[in-house]
């Protein structure tokens, strides 16, 4: 009999603000420990947390892009437990009246079909601090950088059916908080990270117990974790056992979640108003004036590419997963004036080099300017589009700009019809052989052909004239 | 309403007190009375009225996105019981 997998997820994206959510603390990364830990952040007796403005602007944000209920007042919980890296004992949070109610995604499946996926609560609260298990003669060290840290919780329905459905909806979230600037998005620095509920069912059933498995923070671990999750409730049922509610690590080493013991009681959060904090109120005018500065979001920019450039769906989404990737590409289409050629370039060779150099476009050595002045050569017939990858790659390397590379390394095309005649008879002189078969019928030779004439001129011999030529000689 | 030795020992363990077994009943009785006390609020008809998050009705005041604080690393350290380039140290939490 078959089961029915059902994915929630609870995403923290780290705000992209100046100081903490309730300090005047910077949350800049990679600071010495404990620099940018203030008494607020510690925790002493007798502070009081006050609210950042951008904090709550960034969640109205959010909160407008996924088509949510902003809440006129909301209002701060204390959440309580023990744990050495939270000072004050409780986390700063938010419980029955969130920033953020009701909103929904679209993300696109394998087969094409658009699913929507139900945004439940989107809340803003606190980070703890980092608690470093390496040896401190027995015991553990506390950096309280990141503790008050801003982040927003967005806290899906148990909308998905598979791990595949869950990165989807993770990416398109991810591309979303990017574009909107309320993210950067890092997932190693641990700026946007992900808690998955899974449990399974028999369809149409009632849903299983759910299991939550904690800090997932990369696209492959997420679908991995959630697989074998899967897999391990479904062997304890079928085996007559039970899954219960509990928190489970998942172990990318050896490709398994395990429990994570000790917090049973933990769950008791005990949560109730902040009295340190008053109800924050949220009006009409507040949101309109973020409304406005909104800017076109992935959803609306991808079908603008296929309307707009004539993209297909594919080269769309690709295009718009990163803001500066589509303005990137917007502004080669345009100076080019081929949609078509911009796009192969982009997500090709350019999202190629950036991957292999782990860059972000922004800090391309080929900016879009550059890459528009290669592709008119290649327009203009100057290089082939071959050659103009070797172009890219020495541009690339900082040897100049396109026509200064193709000039220094002799690589203009040869459109010259005398000249690759020259080179056309010579081949077909020297392999007679070839030529026989050709003629007899054996097509597929038309290939061996066009490769040893690319080879003789170095590749610089423009394709269309060279096949024209071979074809009318070979025919002969 | 009244709560029960078990429910005070949860709420005493999950706030990490320690309640001696002898003082224990004493606790029972004593936190039970104020849950009465509490309870009394019940019989007020509060049809309409809004729930408050707070006593004081007021909203809240927002800071602005600025970073207003310096590092005082030495002098927050200085009355901490143990420290270690930077860190705070506590009694190791995992196994």
């Amino acid at each position: 009999m078959e089961w029915e997998t059902v994915i929630g997820l609870e995403i923290h994206a780290q705000l992209s603000t100046n100081s903490k959510i309730f300090s005047g603390s910077s949350i800049a990364y990679g600071a010495q420990p404990n620099t940018q830990a203030n008494l607020v952040d510690l925790g002493m007796p007798g502070v009081l947390p006050v609210l950042n403005k951008k904090a709550v602007e960034m969640a109205i944000r959010l909160g407008l892009a996924i088509d949510a209920e902003i809440a006129p007042k909301s209002v701060f919980a204390r959440k309580n437990y023990f744990y050495p890296d939270l000072p004050k004992g409780y986390q700063i949070s938010q419980y029955e009246l969130p920033v953020v109610a009701n909103g929904h995604m679209d993300i696109e499946l394998e087969d094409g079909t658009v699913k929507r996926i139900g945004i439940t609560r989107a809340h803003l609260e606190e980070d703890a601090g980092k608690s470093l298990h390496e040896d401190f003669h027995g015991k553990t060290g506390i950096d309280l950088n990141r503790a008050g840290t801003p982040l927003l919780e967005i806290v899906s329905e148990p909308d998905m059916r598979s791990a595949k459905e869950a990165v989807a909806y993770m990416k398109k979230l991810h591309a979303l908080v990017r574009y909107l600037g309320v993210c950067d998005g890092n997932m190693q620095e641990g700026s946007f990270r992900c808690d998955a509920n899974v449990s399974v069912r028999r369809p149409g059933a009632e849903f299983g117990t759910r299991a939550e498995i904690k800090n997932l923070n990369s696209f492959r671990f997420i679908e991995r974790a959630i697989n074998h999750e899967v897999e391990r409730q479904i062997d304890l049922i079928e085996s007559g056992g039970k899954v219960v509610q509990e928190t489970r690590l998942f172990d990318p080493d050896r490709d398994e979640t395990r429990s994570m013991r000790g917090k049973e009681d933990a769950n008791d959060y005990r949560y109730f108003p902040d009295p340190d904090l008053l109800p924050v109120e949220i009006r009409a005018e507040d949101i309109e004036a973020v409304r406005a500065t909104l800017p076109e979001l992935p959803a609306a920019k991808k079908q603008r590419f296929m309307d707009e450039f004539g993209l297909n769906n594919y080269d769309a989404d690709l295009l718009t997963q990163n803001r500066e990737v589509a303005d990137y590409f917007e502004a080669v289409a345009k100076a080019c004036g081929d949609a078509k050629l911009a796009a192969n370039w982009v997500n090709g060779e350019v999202s190629k080099m950036l991957a292999d150099n782990e860059l972000e476009i922004s800090a391309s050595p080929v900016g879009s300017e550059a890459l528009v002045e290669l592709l008119k050569r290649i327009q203009d017939n100057t290089v082939s589009n071959k050659i103009a990858r070797d172009v890219f790659a020495a541009m690339w390397n900082g040897e100049g700009s396109a026509d200064e590379v193709i000039d220094k390394k002799g690589l203009k095309q040869i459109t010259d019809t005398s000249a690759i005649e020259a080179v056309i008879d010579e081949i077909i002189a020297n392999n007679p052989k070839q030529v026989e078969e050709y003629r007899s019928g054996k097509d597929k030779l038309f290939g061996f052909f066009v490769g040893q004439a690319m080879k003789a001129s170095k590749g610089k011999a423009n394709p269309n004239t060279l096949n024209d030529i071979l074809k009318k000689k070979l025919e002969g | 309403m009244s709560i029960s030795a078990e429910e005070v020992k949860k709420v005493a363990h999950l706030a990490r007190l320690a309640v001696p077994e002898e003082q224990l009943e004493g606790y029972v009785r004593n936190l039970s009375n104020i849950l009465n006390l509490v309870d009394q609020l019940s019989a007020v008809d509060t049809t309409g009225v809004e729930p408050m998050a707070h006593p004081l009705d007021m909203m809240q005041r927002l800071r602005e996105d600025v970073v207003t604080e310096t590092n005082h690393r030495e002098k927050y350290q200085s009355v901490a019981p143990e420290v270690e380039n930077g860190l705070y140290l506590v009694p190791k939490v995992i196994e």
